[in-house]
This record gives C-alpha cells, structure tokens and sequence, in this order.
C-alpha cells in the first residue's frame, strides 16, 4: 500500500531507481536492515577509536541522534515547526541537575529524576503545546523560538531572584555560571563514571527510542499524525482529532529531548545556559534534514553525519581530506561531461600559477615564505598580517560562488566557477581551516540552504507530492 | 516627571528602529507568505557597512568630511549593501523554493541568518565595534525644552526613520510600483494575470525591506554605539513582534507595532526590571499570539479549502 503523502506513479518509479545496479541493491538491503547495520557499528566503534575522545565524539553524535528522533515526531511525522525543541533538552539537564547536585542539596536516585524529569517535562510540553491547535506554520515556529529565547533568558537570569519571606538573593539556576557537580548517574546500584558507559547507555536508548517510534509510526497515532501533516483540514474531516494529536507530537517530542539532556548533563557533569543556544537548534535541524524529516533511519545517520563529519575539521589533514573529497565530488556530480571537467581543473591550475607568480613579483610582503608541499608552486600562502586581505577575499568569494550559480550560459560561467574555486582554495587554506568551528557553523548554514534547494526531502526522506 | 518624559524618548527611538526593521519583515511576508529569518542579519551588515564608511572616512575623531555629509554617506552605504543582500538573499535562497512545500523556505531562512552571523564572525571577529558617536555630536547638544532633553542625534534618528516611513506610505499608496506590489500581495496569481512582472515586485519588496534594515542598522550604531555580528538576532525577534502586533502585512501595523514594543521596553526596562526587559516582550508576544494572532490592524486571515 502507498504511503500516506506520497503518490503511486512516484513510488513505483522511485523503487524501480533505487532498486537497479548493486549500490542500489547494497541500499536495499542497507535501508531493511539498517538498525542491525547500525548496532554493529557502534559496537565496534568504540573499540576501534580506543581513545576517550574519540567516545566522547561518539556520545555527542548518539545525543544528536536522540535529539534528531525526537524532532523527527514534531517537525517529520506531525508537521509542526517546532523552534524552541532545544528548550526541552535544557529543562531535561536543568532538571537532572537540580535533583542530583548539591544546588538544593538534592541527590535522588537516578532512575526516580529520569522519570520525574521526563513526566514534567511532558506536561510542559503539553501545557506550551496548546498554542499549536491554532496557530499553524509560521507563526508556530516564531512563537516556539520564542519559548527558546525566554528559556534561556531564565536560565541566565535566575541567580540572584529576591522572593519575598526568603532572605537574600536566591540562585536557582546558577546564571551564566550554569550548576556543576552534578554527579554522575547510578542505574539499579551501577556507577556509570566513564565516558564509555554513557556511551552504551545512550545506544540502547536510541535503538529503543528507534525501535519504538518504528512501531508508533505504524500505529493508529503515528498514521494519523502524517494525516495531519499532509492536510489537516482533510484530517479533521476524518475525524481525527487533530489538535489533540498535535499536542501529543509535541509533548513526545520534548520528552525525548529532555531525557537525552538528562544524559548531557550527567556526561558533562554540568549544564550551563550556552548549551542550549539556537547553534544547537541548527546543528538538529540540519541533522534531522540532511537524513530527511520523517524517516527514523535517516534522523539517525544525519545526526551521524553532522557529529562526525566536522570532527574532521579538528586537524589540517582532515579538513583538507573533507574539503577536497567535496570538492571533488562536486565538480564530478555537476561538471560534465569530461571535457568540460578537465578545462575547468586546467583553468585553476592555470589561474594559481599565473596568480601565485604576479602576487609573488609585485607584492611580495602579503605572502609568507616558501613551504614545502604540493600546493606550493600555485597556492598563495598569505603572511599572517595581509588577514584583512583574506578577509576580503573571503566575500569576493561567496559573491564569485553565487554568480557562478547565478549565470546560465556556459561560456560566461565555466571562467567564473574557475575564478570561485581558486578563491575557495585560497581561502580555505588561508583562513577557514585555522578557525574550524566558525567553519563549521558556515558549513552547516550553507548546508541548510543548498539541501533546501536540491534535495528538501534529504538522503533517506521520501519525495512528497504536494496536494494541490 | 523628567524620568518619564525620559522613557518616552527612548521609547521613541527604539521604536523608530523597531518599526524600521518589522517593514522589511511585514512587506516580505506580505508578498511572498514568507518569514524571512534572515533579515536581522540584513540590519546587522548595514550596520557595519555603516560603520565601514565611518572609519574609512577618518574614524569619528577626526572626520575628513562635514559631519552631515558623512552621515548621509553612512546612511548611503548601509542602505544599498543592505539592499543588495537582501536581493542576493532572495534570489539564492528563496526563488529557487518559490513552489516547494511551506517549511522549506523557512528553514533555508535559519540557514542563511546562521551563515551570516558566522561569516561575519569570521571577517569581523567577536568583538563590539563602536561609532564613537559622542566624539562626533557632543551628547548636551540638542534640544532642551523645560523638562524635555531630546539629545540631537535622537532627534536625527527619529526624523530620518519618520522620513523614511513617510516615503515608504507614498511610494506603497501613490505609485504605480506601488499598486503592483498591493496587488501581488493581495492575490499573486492574479497579479500575473494582470500582467504584472511578480518576480521584479518581489525583488523589489526585498530591496526596499532590506534598505529599511539597512538605515535602521546605522541609526542603532548612533544611538547604542555598538555593533557587533550576534546583534541581528535579538533586533531581528523585535522587529517580527512589531510586525505581528501591528498586523503582518500591514504597513502601518509594522510603524505601531514597532512603536508599542519600543515603549514597552523602555518602560519595562525603567519601571519593572532590566534584567528581564527581553523577557517582558517576548511574554508580550506570547499573549499576542495567542489572543489576536492578526495583530492590531491585521485582518484575521480565511482559510480557504
């Protein structure tokens, strides 16, 4: 049977590509069994990578997948723009925090916090749900934003709170400060002191979290939610009482979220307010996107990709691995055919050299000195002063990218995407590989907007049609 | 008396500023039905294109130029680098998302604003930069009307966003470009219809929203005298509360709405706490959303099936 908010003709074709050649069979049996495929690999993992960073990498990427299944029920299967999801992880850690810290002098049982954190947190998240019966799109997502932006005011702001019969200012949350030593958790009498047992704590919570919303997606609610989604006028008339369901996505999906920020904030023995900022609220959108909202596998492998991937922005050589390899699979995917390829590399390399060459004779104090390396006979390396230089650069190359884009005809645009992609080398090298997580974020909010454009439904997220 | 009459001004400025930054964002969704996100960053490059012109023009000691022409060169330069984001950010960003489902331009909005911010971050650094502003105008100048203290850079502020607002009604009501973009935000297909050039109406909304942003970003650079790359997204939340207290999509709307979340929070930040000023106008918002989506002089909007 078709799925809801998809068209047959479509499906039929879409399986049809998917199915032929062995990458595509290889994504068949992948896209059936991809859950085993996952547990597998993150068992290994940690083994692999050995180190205690290379874990702690790991539990940032299993929280984000958490993260990215809960949005998945509110923004992929009930359709609600759901801004201020990052409050909720922060309640979540707030909460484990003020019960299991000495802040009021509290240390309940771990397992007794987790329940009571995530039974407020649902009834928060039901109470501030409320608006989405009536307000739909826009105005949803402005307002939820708003619930992020008071959250956080609270948390900076709750330190010193004059009430009246209590003597001095009150700290509740710590302020800016945040609350540390939290202590770690302790589940049915065993300390979970290592980074590595939060790590295994967290992959059986996602693959439960996975699994269960595996079969709520095929329930009764999990086919009424996408009703709503698709139209929800159409399912009003069908008598599903949508604003009562669409409460229930989100309170659901602000549970999961502050369960894994009880996780956070134990992992990090602390919660500080610049946890919880809008840059987490992008760096889940952009997981949740890239695999493609609505699809549970594809919330688990974006979020993946989105912890890992710029990991590799940490040292030079995986920034230049990532950087090239994009590079490179760009200009295969979009330059054809061969031809067409080849003169615009000869260009580049064209284009360093006669560069490097003019730049060396008639300004030689902006470069640095000779270094030894493949690049050096074509790659400007500026001196660390001409930064502004850089700087500059840096502006006339996205204006350069976005021509390129812009200009259709191939005569005119084939010089400027040469011109665009000597600027990116340069300034990568330059000046993006030193500041990575600047980078990073720049990555992320290209990588929002160029998904939008080619590929809004991301890797593993099914084309909708669009009922007219 | 004078502490309140204090308010009032502040009051004004801020709201003058609001107002400026809700135009871009109500004409924007009156047209496209589309919340552009990133139009807090458009203020925050026009404020610092504003700031660039100031310094390369001899820094606020020792300005090479009289101080008026300065400060209309400033305006100047905020004005069209503002604009012409704000048309690169619709025709990369939007047009290409001109028919796909609602939630993509949206997100591709918090993708731009978060690319904005950082780019900025990266070219500019994380530091405040400042106009410098009491070296330019002493802050006792201006005018002194019994209790009344309107310093004259206020003054400048709050007459040239008048200005601009004044020129924006004549330009929306008495113009030929005007009607067009009435039409196209009342029914866009059947302003096609007509034979109006839509995609040029929607450019030219984003150019003329955006220039707004633009003034109104060098108009915070004089009056608070600081700058800095986050500083779009707190201004960018205002401006939209304007906007949808007002009405979204009306243009007086945006003026008012502006208008009542700067007294808001002047009065708030005098009379209430300081600390929770933000606070105070987002639960302003809230109740606003909750009670009268349609704002002061919307109209509720039908949902036709």
């Amino acid at each position: 049977m078709a799925e809801i908010g998809t068209d047959r003709w479509v499906d039929e074709v879409e399986r049809r590509r998917s199915e032929s050649g062995a990458l595509g069979r290889l994504g068949q049996i992948l896209s059936r069994r991809w859950l085993a495929v996952f547990v597998v690999v993150a068992l290994v993992y940690p083994f692999v990578v050995g180190g205690d960073f290379g874990i702690r990498v790991g539990v940032n990427a299993l929280l984000l997948a958490l993260l990215a299944l809960g949005l998945n029920v509110v923004v992929g299967y009930a359709g609600l723009l759901d801004l201020g999801y990052v409050a909720y992880y922060g309640l979540g850690a707030y909460g484990y925090a003020f019960l299991s810290s000495d802040q009021f002098g509290i240390h309940a049982p771990t397992l007794l916090v987790v329940a009571i954190v995530a039974i407020v947190v649902f009834l928060v998240g039901a109470l501030l749900g409320q608006p989405a019966r009536r307000l739909v799109g826009d105005y949803l997502a402005i307002l939820t934003l708003f619930f992020l932006q008071a959250f956080i005011e609270l948390a900076l702001n709750l330190d010193r709170l004059q009430l009246p019969f209590v003597d001095g200012p009150l700290s509740i949350t710590g302020g800016p400060n945040g609350i540390s030593g939290v202590s770690p958790m302790e589940i049915l009498g065993f300390r979970l002191g290592q980074v590595r047992d939060y790590y295994f704590l967290l992959l059986v919570l996602v693959v439960a979290v996975a699994v269960g919303l595996g079969n709520l997606e095929r329930s009764r609610t999990g086919i009424a939610w996408r009703a709503i989604r698709e139209d929800t006028l159409a399912a009003e008339q069908m008598t599903i009482p949508t604003g009562a369901l669409k409460v229930i996505a989100y309170a659901t999906g602000a549970t999961i979220a502050a369960v894994s920020g009880t996780i956070f904030a134990a992992v990090q023995l602390g919660v500080f307010p610049q946890n919880f900022t809008v840059a987490l609220l992008i760096v889940v959108y952009a997981a949740l996107i890239l695999g493609g909202e609505g699809s549970i596998a594809g919330a688990v492998l974006g979020a993946l990709i989105i912890a890992m991937v710029p990991e590799l922005l940490r040292t030079p050589t995986g920034a230049r691995f990532l950087f090239y390899g994009g590079l490179f699979v760009g200009s295969v995917a979009l330059l054809r055919p061969w031809r067409r390829l080849a003169w615009v590399a000869g260009g580049v390399m064209a284009v360093g050299v006669v560069a490097k060459v003019i730049v060396m004779t008639l300004w030689p104090a902006v470069a640095a000195g000779e270094g030894g390396g493949l690049f050096d006979r074509w790659l400007i390396r500026f001196d660390p002063s001409a930064v502004t230089l850089v700087n500059v650069l840096f502006v006339v190359m996205i204006v350069l990218v976005l021509a390129a884009i812009a200009l259709r005809a191939p005569w005119r645009r084939d010089p400027l995407i040469v011109l665009a992609a000597y600027t990116l080398v340069l300034v990568w090298e330059n000046r993006l590989v030193e500041t990575p997580s600047i980078t990073r974020q720049l990555l992320f909010g290209a990588l929002l907007v160029v998904l939008m454009a080619v590929r809004p439904y991301g890797l593993l997220g099914r084309r909708r049609v669009e009922v007219v | 008396m004078e502490f309140l009459l204090q308010q009032v001004v502040n009051g004004l400025t801020l709201g003058s500023v609001y107002a400026l930054i809700a135009l871009g964002y109500s004409m924007v969704y009156g047209i496209l039905k589309l919340l552009n996100f990133a139009h807090g960053d458009v203020y925050m490059v026009g404020a610092f294109a504003g700031y660039a012109v100031l310094v390369g023009l001899g820094g606020p000691a020792d300005p090479r130029v009289p101080l008026a022409v300065l400060f209309l060169l400033m305006f100047l330069a905020a004005m069209l680098v503002s604009g012409a984001l704000g048309v690169a950010i619709e025709r990369f960003a939007y047009r290409p998302l001109r028919n796909a489902p609602r939630i993509a331009p949206l997100i591709s909005a918090i993708g731009v604003s978060f690319f904005l911010q950082n780019a900025a971050l990266l070219v500019l650094g994380a530091r405040f930069r400042t106009y410098g502003t009491a070296k330019m105008i002493d802050p006792g100048t201006g005018l002194h009307w019994g209790p009344l203290r309107i310093s004259l850079v206020r003054i400048i502020v709050i007459v040239s966003a008048v200005l601009l607002m004044v020129a924006l009604q004549v330009l929306v009501k008495r113009t030929r470009l005007g009607k067009a973009m009435r039409a196209t935000a009342i029914d866009r297909e059947a302003a096609t219809m007509m034979g109006i050039d839509v995609d040029t109406i929607i450019i030219v909304t984003f150019f003329i929203g955006s220039v707004l942003a633009g003034a109104a970003g060098v108009m915070v650079g004089l009056v608070f005298s600081r700058v800095y790359h986050f500083m779009g997204f707190v201004a960018g939340l205002k401006g939209f509360t304007a906007a949808v207290i007002g009405g979204i999509g009306s243009i007086p709307g945006a003026m008012l709405g502006g208008l009542f979340i700067g007294f808001a929070e002047s009065f708030s930040a005098a009379y209430i706490s300081s600390t929770f000023q933000n606070l105070i106008v987002f639960l302003i918002l809230i109740a606003f959303m909750l009670i009268r989506p349609w704002g002061l002089l919307g109209t509720p909007e039908l949902v036709k099936v």
